[in-house]
């Protein structure tokens, strides 16, 4: 895999935020080695999309998104936010663009100071902003709180512990939208929640979304519901592209072999599907620290070659609308036996 | 040490000198655990039962603090004595257990039971080498020299699917991933060759990927060793393909259990209909709107009177409010259910009809499965009532 390249970015004027050749490398102590974490990725999201994220853990998802709004800067890459590249700011300077930028994280009962009532924690961007005066801040933090289903008279005073892991997440997503964002980062914000409760915040930031006019970031990897709220979905492995497109295209055909393979992996509640008739991937991630030449997805791939290790893929349009960054792409209908290739060996049940 | 492999040694078939082989291996018989806290007893479960026959598999399924987990402990008595109210029969190759001390337990623990757990970063000793921790338990319950035992643990770790176990063997907890880990932790469970699995939530750490793996390597260690298993979950998924049986959970109460291929297709309790409709299905369009339960589930303290989902169930009648539903056999063998308006069924139908006509069906929540409409319009099941 490996996805460098930019062929499906849109024209810099449409997106409203646009990554381009992005890469995030972490130094592991002074061994001069480093982990490659995000490796030359471009993406962009048009204003009022939702760009999903897809991988498994370690795949560079979170550390993408962080990068984007510099938390940390990435290591080399630009990053244009409404037209200003955010890479070339310091300082006071980025600090005026963060109100405009907003993170929900995936624990919410941790991501809520637990010694703050929820009022002022709702409140705390406003005030930092000096938005308005007291008695408007206060409206304007009743109105999102009321906005995300929460009753604001019984709840301005109490304290997180006081309230579900739901409830929490419903008061990060109100903390997140009342400086009135323009773009949200959602990491993993219904990881942690019971299916009953993922349902009612997935719904919920679709509400907020049009409400408010959000562009969100929507990292996950649970690929149901990643296709539930994106427009567009990027599917990632070990810091690279696989596959960027439409969700409904993606996950019908997918271009690339590895997003067949997560597609493969997930478990259908439907008894007369027999999971272990799945061919499903085998192996683990390889190590980011030296991750394999070419198209990192080779060791795991079945229709690796060798041009796979010689040559790094770059991402081209391979169905009208689908990106894919690979030599060999999946052909419509076509489907692989991940089993085949046993990546980092693994051996057979004895 | 020497006391207690003395100890040990006269153990394992005394105690277990001539299980049946017919009739099942558990049978668990109206379990409930009360736990005594400031705020008041939270009955955690609250009249359990089922039984299990050897080498089947039983899918628990819940949310949160539907008592899934107090479940699995109790039935293996792993919670703490104090404070802690236990009653009911939990019966183990026609052995009461229940009343085991713990030291009695050790002997079933790990020899006759076993148990992976959710998080493997945990439930291992972080300062403990890999191979150590599987050859603790197979010296504690079988007769057989170190050497021996370490050649054991090289050959369990490789039959979990562990590559270099030589290797791994020497290597502490934080030096594997995730995967890894939970391989490990299922090669120590099956150390002694137990007669029955307890797996809870062993894949909710794990990504898709590793999950469908490891879910595959305890369902060939099943069928290989003719293991019973109990798996528990929140993931209706994750136990669709792979139990014979499911029992739906719900505020400490079995609230519908049945084969699984029934359950899916001919569900009788509202709950498990709301459950499986609020799952995000990788066959629907995306930006599908989601089908949520309304409300949270009820204190496990002060519960209400009737049907514990009567709050959430738009099905709700009076009844529901002040009759707890029995659990009722349904067409099915195996299939029964809490509920005293069914899904699909004409009182079913009659009582979401009535509920539609007085407008106080719950909001966002419109049930569609189960009497054959595709879509909530109330025409299709105003027909039939």
């Amino acid at each position: 895999m490996a996805g460098s390249g930019t062929a499906h970015l849109r024209p810099v004027e449409e997106a409203m935020l646009r990554v381009e050749e992005l890469v995030v490398d972490f130094p592991i102590g002074k061994s001069g080695l480093k982990v490659n974490a995000v490796s030359s990725v471009s993406v962009d999201i048009k204003e009022g999309e939702t760009l999903g994220v897809v991988g498994e853990s370690g795949c560079g998802k979170s550390t993408l998104a962080r990068a984007a709004i510099q938390l940390p800067p990435p290591t080399s890459g630009k990053v244009f936010f409404e037209g200003q590249d955010l890479t070339q700011l310091k300082g006071e300077a980025l600090r005026r663009v963060r109100p405009r930028m907003q993170m929900i994280f995936q624990d919410p009962i941790s991501s809520l100071n637990p010694r703050r009532k929820v009022g002022d924690l709702v409140g705390e961007g406003l005030e930092i902003w000096g938005i308005g005066d007291k008695e408007s801040r206060r409206k304007k933090v009743d109105e999102v709180l009321d906005a995300v289903g929460i009753d604001p008279e019984t709840a301005r005073d109490r304290r997180p512990h006081e309230f579900s892991g739901g409830q929490c997440q419903r008061i990060s997503i109100a903390r997140a939208v009342v400086t009135e964002p323009k773009l949200i980062i959602c990491d993993e914000p219904v990881s942690a929640l019971d299916v009953s409760v993922q349902a009612q915040i997935i719904n919920l930031l679709q509400d907020m979304k049009d409400r408010y006019g959000l562009t969100i970031i929507f990292i996950a990897h649970d690929l149901a519901v990643v296709k539930n709220v994106s427009d567009r979905v990027v599917v990632m492995y070990l810091g690279k592209v696989c596959e960027f497109g439409p969700p409904d295209a993606l996950y019908e055909q997918p271009v690339h072999p590895y997003t067949a393979a997560l597609l493969t992996a997930i478990p259908v509640p439907d008894p007369s599907v027999r999971p272990e008739d799945r061919k499903v991937l085998v192996g683990e991630l390889p190590s980011p620290i030296a991750p394999p030449s070419g198209c990192r997805f080779r060791t795991r791939c079945p229709k690796a070659q060798e041009k796979c290790a010689e040559e790094e893929p770059v991402v081209r349009e391979l169905r009208p609308g689908q990106f894919g960054a690979c030599h060999f792409p999946l052909e419509p209908g076509e489907e692989l036996d991940f089993t085949r290739v046993t990546g980092q060996q693994v051996t057979a049940p004895a | 040490m020497s006391p207690r492999r003395q100890r040990k040694s006269v153990t394992a078939d005394e105690r277990f000198p001539s299980a049946p082989l017919d009739g099942p291996l558990l049978e668990v018989a109206d379990v409930k655990t009360h736990f005594k806290t400031a705020r008041g007893l939270v009955r955690a479960v609250d009249g359990v039962s089922f039984s299990l026959e050897r080498g089947r598999t039983l899918g628990i399924v819940g949310e949160s603090g539907s008592g899934k987990t107090v479940l699995s402990r109790s039935i293996m008595g792993l919670l703490p004595k104090r404070n802690v109210i236990r009653e009911g029969s939990v019966r183990f190759e026609d052995r009461e257990i229940s009343d085991l001390s713990p030291h009695e337990m050790r002997q079933i623990w790990g020899s006759q039971m076993g148990m992976v757990f959710q998080d493997p970063m945990t439930s291992l000793n972080p300062v403990m080498r890999v191979g150590k921790q599987i050859t603790e338990s197979l010296l504690h319950h079988l007769d057989i020299s170190k050497s021996y035992a370490d050649e054991l643990a090289l050959a369990l770790l490789s039959s979990v699917g562990i590559p270099e176990p030589q290797r791994r063997l020497r290597e502490y907890p934080h030096q594997l991933s995730g995967g890894m880990r939970q391989r490990v932790m299922i090669a120590i469970a099956l150390a002694c060759g137990p007669k029955l699995l307890f797996a809870d939530e062993p894949t909710t750490a794990l990504d898709v990927t590793v999950q469908a793996q490891i879910l595959d390597l305890l369902q060939t260690q099943q069928r290989e060793r003719f293991m019973a298993m109990i798996l528990v979950t929140h993931d209706l998924g994750v136990v669709a393909g792979r139990a014979d049986e499911i029992a739906v959970m719900y505020a400490g109460k079995v609230v519908e259990k049945a084969p699984a291929s029934v359950l899916f297709t001919d569900m009788k309790m509202p709950y498990t209909e709301a459950l499986l409709q609020s799952i995000p299905k990788i066959s629907d369009k995306s930006h599908t709107r989601l089908r949520v339960i309304g409300g949270r589930p009820p204190s496990l303290i002060d519960p209400p009177a009737g049907c514990r989902f009567a709050a959430r169930c738009p099905y709700v009648q009076d009844k529901c409010l002040d009759e707890e539903p029995p659990l009722l056999p349904g067409s099915t063998p195996g299939h029964e259910f809490r509920c005293w308006f069914p899904v699909g069924t004409p009182e079913g139908r009659a009582a979401l009809e009535r509920n539609r006509a007085a407008g106080i069906a719950p909001p966002a929540y419109e049930p569609v499965i189960g009497d054959g409409a595709t879509a909530p319009a109330s025409t299709t099941s105003g027909g039939t009532v």
